[in-house]
């Protein structure tokens, strides 16, 4: 056999067991959807059928009109927290990127690793404290409480700031015979530049908040502020046994994300890539 | 403009702060004072709502909680740090090799290698609810497609979430569903790294795959490796949505992992515990670190 007729009999094979394998991921999600169409009745009779026997859509239309817990309340919140959060993040940490990596001063080297070594700091040691100072601020029950505290995230300076490092030194130099300041630099040249390291960052800070449970969790205790997680696994103690209307709204919990993930794949899958591979 | 040269001086010697310091007053308001004040709180007898009652006990929480076997908590810490150590040991294995064998299969470059990508990749971006949602309904014990699936070849139904050891292996089954993606293709990528040489001189000695993998492979995606599972690791630790949701801790606080202790201690129902609630996170936190120490001394030493 020659080289070329190996890789190919590898290249199949691989195919193959990729294919078998992510059945198991496909087959869950199909199975949901063919539920959240199917009637009350035929969800829980037992039958393996994909392709429901009754086509209905009753089960969208009651949790479209539920008016005691409305996914789309929670799916409104959700965007309004993860998208406030989102934009003030880019701001922050693309301001504080320039400082680390562009500027140049005494200690700056230090501090920046100062700040990376606190992302060993196990999350859960703050949670407690962080819930005082939110009574403290009187924040219990805000928008304040989802969108604010997390903007102090380490993470996204780290990425900008190897994005910065890599822009070449005769640019900055040549702007700055130019006679531009820093913030001029900062908007039409790092920015522009770094383009698709904030459209990463951005994904990530608003995927983070967007599915954060926890903390909401603790945070809030009415639907005012209510984000989809939490609002969705009450969504499960209330509709308990119409499988139905939980499939539906499971449905709707997911297009929002689905549609992100297919206008924006390449980038998700190069934020990860960098994540592991750049340290 | 008439500005003064030492004010110009002064101005750029300020200026790098203009930059940071929005990051920096959040960092310092919302982590570094939160961490000494957590400190504080677990040498309390904390009350949230009402300072004046608040007391200064020492390290009473902490000896409730590691040795105090008449207490109540002491009961909880010990089962929820024995659960979630459950957890981490039968999550991390798959959620490290699962993703590594999909990587290999993957970095051949097959047929839709890209699409496999992206389903393995997908469920990463739902959120705890909606993954026990989907995975409470596919492992429901009378009309769920697993045990219907099971029936067609005569398995009688299975209690998959509120018997042992069924509810842990649904516990991790779920969550390999979910997260790994993410090591996919952070594995795929690092993959990518390995020159081919190294591949050609091993074909030439004849060595196998395993051999390939041991020798070749694993050594020069090292850090990439201790990477993902210091991080997997740390996620492991910090389980809460899986069992609180899926399982509801049972059966028999069988899965009540120390992240739901801690959370109900702290702001559940009944008389709160702030104080005992950081004792339990600040002992968690530092298992954590140390744990995350001793993976990469050992990684580092396995793979020299």
């Amino acid at each position: 056999m020659g080289i070329k007729a190996i890789e190919d009999k590898k290249k199949r094979r691989s195919f193959i067991a990729l294919t078998i394998v992510s059945f198991f991921w496909v087959l869950p999600i199909i199975w949901v959807v063919s539920t959240s169409f199917k009637t009350e009745a035929e969800a829980v009779s037992g039958s393996l059928n994909f392709i429901p026997e009754i086509f209905s859509l009753q089960s969208y239309r009651y949790i479209f009109t539920d008016d005691q817990h409305n996914i789309m309340h929670y799916v409104w919140n959700s965007f309004r927290a993860a998208g406030l959060h989102t934009v003030l993040y880019l701001v922050i940490v693309s301001l504080a990127a320039y400082a680390y990596g562009i500027m140049r001063w005494k200690g700056r080297d230090k501090m920046f690793w100062l700040l990376v070594s606190t992302m060993m700091i196990p999350v859960v040691m703050n949670l407690i404290p962080l819930y005082s100072l939110m009574i403290a601020f009187d924040w219990l029950n805000s928008l304040e409480a989802l969108v604010i505290p997390s903007l102090g995230g380490v993470f996204g300076i780290f990425l900008l700031r190897q994005f910065n490092l890599g822009i070449p030194g005769e640019v900055l130099e040549s702007a700055r015979v130019d006679g531009a300041n820093h913030f001029q630099i900062y908007f039409r040249i790092v920015l522009p530049l770094t383009k698709p390291a904030l459209v990463v960052v951005g994904l990530f800070a608003f995927m983070t908040n967007w599915n954060e449970y926890l903390w909401p969790l603790i945070v809030l205790n009415d639907d005012t502020y209510r984000t989809l997680p939490v609002g969705l696994a009450l969504i499960q103690g209330n509709y308990n046994i119409y499988y139905s209307r939980l499939m539906a709204a499971t449905v709707i919990s997911m297009i929002p994300v689905l549609a992100l993930f297919m206008s924006a794949q390449r980038f998700f899958i190069k934020g990860i890539s960098m994540t592991g591979v750049k340290q | 403009m008439s500005t003064k040269p030492w004010n110009r001086g002064r101005i750029k010697r300020l200026l790098p702060g203009a930059f940071f310091l929005p990051h920096l007053v959040i960092f310092g308001v919302f982590f570094v004072f939160p961490f000494f004040y957590g400190l504080l709180i677990s040498f309390f007898d904390w009350h949230m709502f009402i300072p004046e009652q608040r007391e200064f006990i020492g390290f009473d929480n902490y000896v409730k909680i590691l040795f105090d076997s008449e207490s109540i908590y002491y009961r909880y810490f010990w089962n929820g740090l024995k659960n979630t150590f459950t957890f981490v040991v039968l999550s991390v294995p798959p959620l490290v090799i699962t993703p590594f064998i999909l990587a290999l299969l993957m970095n051949v470059e097959p047929k839709g290698y890209k699409m496999f990508r992206a389903i393995f990749y997908l469920p990463n971006l739902f959120s705890i609810a909606t993954l026990v949602l989907i995975w409470r309904w596919v492992l429901n014990t009378n009309v769920g497609i697993l045990n219907l699936t099971l029936s067609e070849v005569g398995v009688e139904n299975i209690p998959w979430l509120s018997k042992q050891p069924f509810a842990w292996f649904s516990l991790v089954l779920m969550t390999v569903w979910w997260t790994i993606g993410a090591n996919m293709i952070i594995f795929t990528a690092s993959l990518k790294e390995v020159p081919d040489n190294l591949y050609e001189a091993s074909d030439l000695e004849g060595a196998n795959t395993w051999q390939k993998i041991r020798y070749i492979t694993l050594p020069s995606i090292k850090n990439q490796l201790i990477y993902i599972t210091i991080m997997t690791t740390i996620a492991s630790f910090n389980v809460f949505g899986q069992p609180q949701l899926a399982t509801e801790g049972g059966p028999e606080e069988s899965t009540t992992v120390l992240m739901m202790y801690i959370r109900n201690i702290a702001f559940g129902g009944g008389r709160p515990d702030p104080g005992v609630a950081s004792a339990m996170a600040i002992m968690l936190g530092l298992l954590m670190i140390l744990i995350s120490v001793i993976q990469v001394k050992i990684i580092k030493r396995l793979s020299d």
